[in-house]
């Protein structure tokens, strides 16, 4: 679980985002650090959506932060558009920021509970005094019509007289006020049920195409990102472990680690017994990741190969790519 | 099989100052010993309120409770609230939802632990260390020794959860009551706690009530399912009957609106439209009524009686699925 490499990047035109070599590590004390995301590199091609799939801790939300500089990577170039977002100077860093936008996990703390929902979604075009007072009435009604709120009886409500799934759709409409080019999700659904998760899922998938959106999904559920991704990235512990298009990562996993992920989603049928057991442990510190592929310790098919030398990312079928040194395919 | 406890007619309101909130409408339930219920439904389907009124946890001058809650020979609404309090623990006793919170912050995992070990089973100091080490290898956590040291802050969610877990069986339980046990955690670390609290429940002689909104969580884990809409059962049978032979529509889109695996990319997700009825204001007739897509002029006009198809699957549908006659084609 490497990770690093290159063999993967498409380098055409269509790249809009293009992260090289990204490396966050935060410092907690004693001289220790945690290396959060470890020398990742992936493109997203405009009007894609790449999903980044993984546990708690392996370093997909930082790595998704970290696309927008919040806070800055230690290393690495994240270019957006052509412009490398670490180089820029405050000022541009802020404007340049207005074209890629983020949704948060949490829909009920993410929003401020004093704002009405009119406030929280005028908020972004009065910060960058988009258009005239009128213009941007219309538009707050045109962006909370269009995720499915009936204007008339939403704007003068605040946040917490709100359902989750109702709270997700407003965070959505204000992420969308500046109208970004890119839409950054951190586990949009996660804290929702299950018919809601549906509705939500449906709702960014009508954005992505009313807006013209590229996005990036991050998420533990690979039942959550079969439905909304046209790209799979799987990490661990700050590495990538694989990736590739939904089809080839759901049909014939190559990671061991992607296939025990597949293996732990719930079948909503009892007449299916699961074929494998469950992943068992949980992934190590990574303040001391281990040595060679991170994912060694967990892994069924672990060799003295797999401690002493790191894998790289390499082509196992077209489009399909693995860093682990006894894939399964 | 004799019923472990036997809820009967349960009603819960909640007095508001914008009148009464019946949570919970005559709900009867038959928890045999040894086996697993899961009871499902959407947020607001009033399960969580159900179990905590089953197991006298809803206190405060504006809650009525109605009906009987038979447990182990016992009336439990006729028990003062000391008695009750009494069967916590070694009787019948509750993992919950958010392992974030409901552990103390405060205090180390070994003293938690041995709460419940003191004052229920009158164990001395070193006693209830010893058997606190041995409830921590139960649950699977490796060293057990130094986690009794540690404090909830420093375990990650699926540990925290197996803390509650060891907690909850410490005084070995009758009864154990899981709400949402796995809704904040990963995919895998759900998969690995599943699977423990269904051993537990078989090495311990347990009976499991496992409360979830997702019909994939209860599928592989339980013996009976329930599934609750608007604070009443709709549909209650075997876990295997109940997915072959799905009678309620609720259920069916319960089901369909899971992000399925199997499912190809970039299709659109079945949803459920609209949302619960409103609880201080129900419906005349089903409570799912306005939702369904196979309504009918009965369905808004007279409420459905929960009936029995004969061979112990339970619903309340004036047109169950699979039945032809009288339905639109």
């Amino acid at each position: 679980m490497a990770g690093s490499g290159s063999a993967h990047l498409r380098n055409n035109d269509e790249v809009v985002l293009d992260v090289r070599d990204l490396v966050v590590e935060f410092k907690v004390g004693g001289g220790r650090v945690v290396n959060a995301v470890s020398k990742i590199s992936f493109d997203v091609c405009r009007g894609e959506t790449l999903a980044i799939v993984g546990e708690s801790g392996c370093g997909k939300t930082t790595l998704g932060k970290a696309i927008l500089q919040l806070p800055p990577p230690n290393s690495g170039d994240v270019i957006f558009e052509g412009t490398n977002l670490t180089k820029l100077p405050k000022e541009q860093l802020r404007s340049a920021r207005t074209a890629m936008q983020m949704v948060f996990q949490d829909p009920i703390s993410s929003l401020d509970p004093r704002m009405t929902v009119h406030d929280l979604i005028e908020e972004p075009l009065w910060i960058w005094e988009r258009g005239t007072e009128s213009e941007r009435q219309t538009k707050i009604r045109e962006l909370l019509n269009n995720v499915g709120l009936e204007p008339d009886l939403v704007m003068n409500r605040r946040s917490y007289e709100f359902s989750g799934g109702q709270c997700q759709r407003i965070s959505i409409a204000r992420s969308l006020a500046l109208e970004p080019r890119m839409l950054i999700c951190d586990e949009p659904v996660s804290a929702l049920d299950v018919s809601i998760q549906a509705q939500i899922l449906n709702l960014l998938q009508d954005m992505k195409d009313r807006y013209g959106l590229t996005m990036v999904f991050i998420s533990h559920d690979l039942a959550v990102v079969k439905a909304v991704s046209n790209r799979i990235m799987v990490m661990y512990l700050g590495k990538i472990c694989e990736v590739g298009s939904p089809e080839s990562i759901y049909s014939k996993p190559a990671h061991h680690y992607t296939s025990a992920l597949i293996n732990s989603v719930p079948i909503p049928d009892p007449t299916r017994k699961r074929t494998t057991a469950p992943l068992q442990g949980e992934p190590p510190s990574p303040v001391a990741p281990p040595s060679g592929c991170r994912f060694r310790t967990r892994c069924p098919a672990a060799t003295e190969k797999c401690a002493a030398e790191e894998p790289q990312l390499r082509e196992v079928t077209p489009g399909q790519f693995v860093a682990c040194h006894h894939p399964r395919v | 099989m004799s019923a472990l406890m036997s809820i009967k007619d349960l009603v819960v309101r909640f007095e508001t100052p914008r009148g009464s909130l019946e949570a919970v409408r005559k709900v009867s339930l038959e928890i045999p010993f040894g086996t697993s219920i899961g009871i499902v439904g959407e947020s607001g389907s009033g399960k969580t309120v159900m179990s905590r009124a089953a197991m006298g946890l809803l206190s405060g001058s504006n809650v009525r409770r109605e009906g009987s809650v038979h447990f182990d020979g016992k009336e439990l609404t006729a028990m003062s609230p000391k008695d009750v309090r009494n069967e916590f623990g070694t009787g019948m006793a509750m993992i919950f939802q958010d392992p974030m919170t409901a552990l103390n912050p405060v205090r180390r995992v070994g003293s938690q632990i041995a709460e419940g070990l003191r004052v229920r089973l009158g164990m001395d100091k070193k006693a209830a260390r010893a058997r606190s080490i041995e409830l921590l290898s139960l649950v699977r956590i490796p060293d057990p020794e130094s986690m009794l040291r540690k404090f909830p802050y420093q375990l990650s969610g699926g540990m925290r959860q197996r803390v509650m877990i060891a907690i909850a069986v410490a005084c070995n339980p009758k009864l154990l009551f899981a709400d949402e046990p796995t809704t904040a955690l990963d995919v895998t670390v759900q998969s690995q706690i599943l699977q423990l609290l269904s051993e537990l429940r078989r090495d311990l002689q347990m009976s499991l009530v496992l409360v979830t909104h997702d019909l994939g969580v209860v599928a592989n884990n339980t013996d009976f399912v329930a599934v609750m809409y608007a604070g009443e059962i709709v549909e209650q049978a075997t876990t295997t009957e109940l997915f072959a032979n799905v009678k309620m529509p609720y259920t069916e889109a319960l089901l369909k609106s899971i992000p399925n695996i199997e499912m190809k990319g970039g299709t659109r997700l079945p949803v459920i439209e609209g949302r619960l009825p409103n609880p201080t204001d129900r419906p005349a007739g089903c409570g799912f009524a306005a939702r369904c897509s196979y309504v009918q002029a009965k369905c808004t006009a007279e409420h459905p009686p929960l009936v029995d198809a004969g061979d112990g699957h339970l619903y309340r549908c004036w047109y169950p699925l699979g039945h032809t006659i009288g339905r639109k084609q």
